[in-house]
């Protein structure tokens, strides 16, 4: 149940970033020009996502266990620190530069978009890095 | 009814795929115990030590499944990739570093840690969002690439 449950939700998840026109790079970097022909629609995206959101994690908070028996895994973790801070920095300086970020980039290349398998090949090598940068410094 | 007829208007399309998302995130949450979170989700495909790879193939399965489910009902809005192949590279380089160091990207943070009200996700998404501002700044208006 929980993988069929995880199915449904990538479905979901994938046919709102198409809707929602968070799918096209172009689109992106147009809601990131504030200089230029600012395209605000975009917010329209993350907002109606929190709307629902915040009802369904207020809920989550309040319980041990989902609905389906699983544990409730949400980080308890409240430090704002380097690597939050400078990973969340070098994030944005890549998602500005392509106007992709790892969601649309996933659902433009499962599309058959070429340029987008270019970008997913190389994000998944930038969390290889990570994961083999982590287990060099333990 | 087509559902173009809908997604013509840029701003009802951007609501109504955030709902989508957000009914999605939602799910997640409540029937898995999970956080949806796009780039914590490969992550974990890449760490031999995580015993949990069967949800995550099939979330990932469920979003590639999304365009063809979404041609059933309409052709697939246009995509524009302005960026040339170097530029993917390194975009996609940074991406994957700065979403494994900050541990989430615009879904697990932007969408999902700022429902729960996250403090981390806030200052994440703030510093994302600013990072890639600038980044656009820079490359459009002032070097021109």
């Amino acid at each position: 149940m929980l993988n069929i449950n995880a199915f449904v939700v990538g479905l979901l998840f994938g046919l709102g970033l198409i809707i929602s026109g968070m799918t096209d790079p172009s689109k992106v970097i147009g809601f990131l020009d504030l200089a230029g022909a600012w395209d605000p629609s975009l917010a329209f995206v993350m907002g109606g996502a929190i709307l629902v959101g915040a009802g369904a994690f207020t809920l989550a908070k309040k319980r041990q266990r989902s609905l389906l028996g699983a544990p409730m895994q949400l980080s308890s973790a409240t430090e704002l620190d380097k690597g939050l801070l400078i990973g969340s920095l070098v994030f944005g300086i890549g998602w500005g530069l392509s106007g992709f970020c790892p969601g649309p980039a996933v659902v433009s290349a499962a599309a058959g978009q070429p340029k987008a398998w270019i970008f997913v090949a190389s994000m998944l090598a930038g969390m290889a890095l990570y994961v083999m940068i982590e287990r060099r410094g333990k | 009814m087509n559902l173009s007829d809908f997604t013509h208007c840029a701003y009802i399309a951007g609501l109504l795929g955030g709902l989508l998302i957000g009914i999605a995130a939602a799910l997640f949450v409540l029937l898995n115990g999970r956080i949806a979170g796009i780039s914590g989700i490969l992550a974990g495909l890449l760490q031999a030590d995580k015993g949990d790879k069967t949800w995550r193939v099939l979330f990932l399965l469920g979003m590639a499944a999304a365009p063809y489910v979404y041609q059933m009902a309409s052709s697939l809005p246009p995509v524009t990739i302005e960026a040339g192949t170097a530029q993917l590279i390194i975009a996609g380089l940074l991406v994957g570093l700065g979403t494994s160091y900050a541990s989430g990207c615009t879904s697990g943070h932007g969408v999902c840690g700022i429902s729960r009200g996250s403090i981390r996700s806030i200052a994440a998404t703030l510093t994302f969002m600013m990072a890639g501002i600038i980044t656009v700044y820079l490359t459009r208006h002032l070097i021109g690439l």
